[in-house]
């Protein structure tokens, strides 16, 4: 049985990790390319998640809603990063900060004055309910298996992207050198909406499917925010390889500290404080492991070259 | 013959597949101006990061006065004696002429962590920092802020500022980069002078300002130091006649 | 005198008269909300000295804040109940001692997260202060001994010698005069000598080095200067309050104090006295007329990032001098 409720763990961790890599991804490329900070990262995950609830309540389709989900936060990322974003790229970090605070200040408020303060909620797809039998006699809900599943084939995607196509190959150039791309007549500003506009896309989609799983409310992107900042700080600032590794540990570190820490402290402790203790301690691992990280890497493990 | 102030014992440092610096040994001895000269890209810049602790050399040891300073960092090599200037001025833009060299003199005469006497009314800080001014000749815009200096007037500010750590070894990085020939004959002669206070280590392309001043000169081409002698010694070797004027041997 | 003191002077007076007069003619919800402006200010002081003069963008100061806070909380909870805190050692509901303690708490806390995270700079800088805060808000969310999430009310305000702080114009007038002091403070430090090194480190951390300051040492020890100020202001608001929670730990409240110092003018005297005014004004009139203050108050904190780059005192003085 434990060995079935391990798995399961490690799934979920898993699980989470993929997710923290749809958000990662989208705010390490932006600082990758352009250089910027972006706190409103999370509201675009939520925008995605309150777009794929309203569709799908409205036609009874999740995956209309998820393709609305995309549309909605590559739009609204469009949108934010002509009107305001552009604006903040030759600005130092403190502005890039307050900005985008602002940012999500009406970004928050405007989704609470739209949805109201009642939290949404979003079925699991027909196709994907059920659960899929464990090695050791447990089961698992197919439609994190699904999570899982979509965030490896964006993780693909994404290095086929950036390695094989035109627009990698500029995103490349600009990490490295924008004022070269410029001169080759590559049109910059379109090429950086273009990059928001797709890191925005990959935060709708993460809040989209974790709608599914959560309730679908404003403020629901911070937590998630702040956990994709730990992963880039670990995978290393502009590295989407680090990004990705950065998230697989610490959706599986923050899970299974969650799982572990307790059962491990009752061995040392009466039983009800070691569930509060270890809870308390669970929910600092993650941070504790970045600091660790730091200590040896300032840099995170696959800092970008500059 | 006397000890060296600065002993330099096959040093190296790579960046990837590239040596920047392979083997490089050389001594700086009292009294003595020693240039550092070579073709660009020959890693002259590299070795004075390295010797001031800016960049952290692969392997080999660096002694100064005596002790091996390779572990220690930038500011407590500083604090031993060792004064710099940059290739590209590096200066506390905000902050005037004066207080630039203030905060040379706070580093050499004490504790900077004081936290309540006001430095704009110690005169233990502005007087010697308005000597070091007056040395150099920038005197007159004591209160301008570094970032309003003219590129030639930075360059001054940057020596008044190691000349008020009172060190025991300048390093100097191209002190005459961009000065102009009344500039450059003007530090020539400041630097003739300075020779006396403590020895220098000085990478310079102006060849009439090495040729004038220079005991030893190394030559660096490759990150190796092809010859090393007196300024009749590198005229007559004919590596270097090969690595500067690309005559055949 | 230059323009910029005469401005100061004015705020100063006007902080001053305002709860005053609003005492007098017996209005003590005005006292109040000036008392909250008094200490947010003095929050943003402590950040102002880290982020104005030293450059170091710390997006993680509500922990210093919260942790003063629950010093505060804590304290007199245990006084409250008469149980010791630990090892016999009973709490308190003096003013002063708890001051002490959340200035120690908040300057403990700094040491090491400041040790860890001045080794990064830019942006990894602001996502690790960010991370720490945050590390310390799950902590007081999980934490259930001393509230949790509900946090920790302080049933009656802790009390100073020789003044009654149930009254609000006394307890302003304590807090207005820390906030002096912590003014006069910040003077003296940017005009001494750790103040040259620390503004130079802002400017040019390498040149500092190079003349033999190491500039971790000086940006470390202005972090935790900065973390033991906001602590204190984080004891002050909670008895404001009368009650400490996770929110004062919360990623808004960090958010908020580098707002404030962005409103009144980033390194100035007086930018977070101006910003905290400006501030809590914006939320007490907007939040008059608007429940959706928050996309208004956005709206304006935008526009104020992307036009007027100075703030309130850039605005009115010019840019700053520096001798």
């Amino acid at each position: 049985m434990f060995t079935a409720l391990l798995i399961e763990q490690l799934l979920n961790g898993l699980q989470l990790g993929v997710m923290l890599f749809l958000m990662a991804a989208g705010l390490t490329l932006i600082f990758g390319v352009m250089g910027l900070i972006n706190l409103a990262h999370g509201s675009l995950y939520m925008i995605g998640a309150f777009a794929c609830a309203v569709v799908a309540s409205a036609t009874g389709s999740f995956w209309l809603g998820l393709i609305a989900s995309l549309a909605a936060a590559a739009g609204v990322g469009a949108l934010i990063e002509v009107a305001v974003i552009r604006r903040l790229y030759d600005r130092d970090h403190l502005d890039q900060v307050l900005a985008t605070f602002a940012l999500i200040l009406i970004l928050s408020e405007g989704a609470r004055w739209l949805f109201g303060s009642f939290p949404l909620y979003l079925d699991i797809p027909k196709l994907l309910q059920g659960a899929v039998p464990l090695p050791g006699g447990g089961q698992y809900q197919l439609y994190r298996l699904a999570i899982i599943a979509v965030g490896i084939v964006v993780a693909v995607g994404l290095y086929l992207l950036i390695s094989r196509t035109r627009l990698g190959m500029r995103i490349r150039a600009g990490e490295s050198d924008r004022e070269m791309i410029a001169a080759l007549g590559v049109d910059i500003s379109t090429l950086y909406t273009v990059v928001f506009a797709l890191g925005a896309a990959l935060a709708g989609l993460a809040g989209a499917l974790v709608g599914a799983l959560q309730s679908v409310q404003v403020g629901m992107g911070e937590p998630v925010l702040i956990l994709a900042f730990v992963v880039i700080v670990i995978g290393g600032i502009g590295s989407i390889k680090g990004a990705l590794i950065g998230a697989v540990i610490v959706g599986v570190v923050d899970t299974m500290g969650r799982f572990l820490l307790p059962s491990l402290l009752a061995l040392t402790m009466p039983a009800a404080q070691a569930t509060t203790i270890g809870a308390a301690l669970a929910s600092m691992l993650i941070y504790v492991v970045m600091a660790l990280i730091l200590a040896f890497r300032p840099s995170g493990l696959f800092a970008a070259q500059s | 013959m006397s000890e060296p102030i600065l002993e330099i014992r096959d040093l190296q440092k790579s960046f990837n597949a590239l040596k920047a610096t392979d083997g490089v040994s050389l001594d700086l001895k009292p009294g003595q101006i020693h240039a550092l000269i070579g073709p660009n890209g020959a890693g002259k810049s590299t070795l004075i990061h390295q010797i001031a602790g800016s960049l952290k050399a692969d392997s080999g040891t660096i002694r100064f006065l005596g002790q091996d300073i390779g572990g220690l960092d930038m500011a407590a090599r500083a604090r031993l004696g060792l004064a710099r200037s940059f290739q590209i001025s590096s200066l506390a833009q905000e902050f005037s002429a004066l207080r630039n060299v203030m905060l040379a003199v706070q580093a050499k005469e004490g504790s900077s962590f004081r936290f309540f006497r006001q430095v704009t009314s110690d005169r233990s800080l502005i007087d010697p920092a308005m000597a070091m001014l007056e040395r150099v000749g920038l005197a007159h815009r004591a209160n301008a802020p570094a970032a309003e200096l003219s590129h030639g007037e930075r360059r001054q500010l940057e020596i008044a500022i190691a000349l008020a750590l009172q060190p025991k070894a300048f390093l100097f990085d191209e002190p005459m980069a961009g000065m102009g020939p009344e500039g450059s004959k003007q530090l020539t002669t400041f630097l003739d002078r300075l020779r006396h206070e403590a020895p220098m280590l000085l990478v310079e392309h102006d060849m009439d300002a090495v040729f004038a001043l220079a005991d030893r000169i190394s030559v660096l081409v490759y990150g190796r130091i092809i010859a090393s002698g007196t300024v009749d010694e590198i005229r007559r070797d004919p590596e270097v006649r090969r690595a500067y004027l690309g005559e055949a041997a | 005198m230059t323009r910029e003191t005469a401005i100061n002077l004015l705020l100063a007076a006007l902080l001053l008269a305002l709860p005053l007069i609003a005492a007098g003619m017996g209005e003590p919800f005005y006292v109040t909300l000036a008392t909250r402006v008094v200490v947010l200010a003095l929050a943003a002081v402590g950040l102002n000295l880290a982020l104005g003069l030293g450059g170091l963008l710390s997006f993680g100061h509500a922990a210093f804040f919260g942790l003063g806070g629950y010093a505060a909380g804590i304290l007199a909870t245990h006084a409250f109940n008469a149980e010791p805190l630990f090892a016999g050692i009973p709490g308190t509901t003096s003013m002063p001692l708890i001051w002490l303690v959340a200035i120690a708490v908040a300057g403990l806390v700094a040491l090491p997260i400041g040790a860890i995270s001045l080794r990064t700079t830019g942006v990894y800088f602001i996502m690790i202060t960010l991370a720490f805060a945050q590390m310390i808000y799950y902590f007081a969310i999980s934490w259930p001994a001393y509230g949790g999430e509900d946090g920790l009310s302080i049933y009656v305000r802790n009390s100073f010698p020789g003044l009654n702080t149930a009254q609000p114009l006394p307890y302003f007038l304590i807090c207005f005069v820390v906030l002096m002091a912590a003014l006069l403070a910040f003077r003296l430090i940017e005009g001494s000598r750790f103040g040259s090194a620390l503004q130079a480190a802002r400017q040019n951390g390498v040149r500092l080095a190079a003349v033999g300051i190491p500039p971790f040492k000086v940006r470390l020890v202005a972090f935790v200067l900065s973390a033991m100020i906001t602590g204190l202001a984080g004891a002050l608001y909670a008895d404001l309050n009368r009650f400490v929670g996770p929110s004062m730990l919360s990623w808004h409240m960090s958010g908020e104090l580098m707002v404030l110092i962005i409103l009144g003018g980033k390194g100035r005297l007086f930018g977070p006295v101006a910003g905290a005014m400006i501030f809590v004004c914006l939320e007490y009139v907007l939040g008059g007329i608007t429940e959706r203050w928050q996309f208004f108050l956005g709206l304006i904190l935008l526009g104020i990032v992307l036009f007027a780059r100075g703030g309130f005192l850039g605005l009115l003085s010019g840019k700053p001098r520096h001798v």
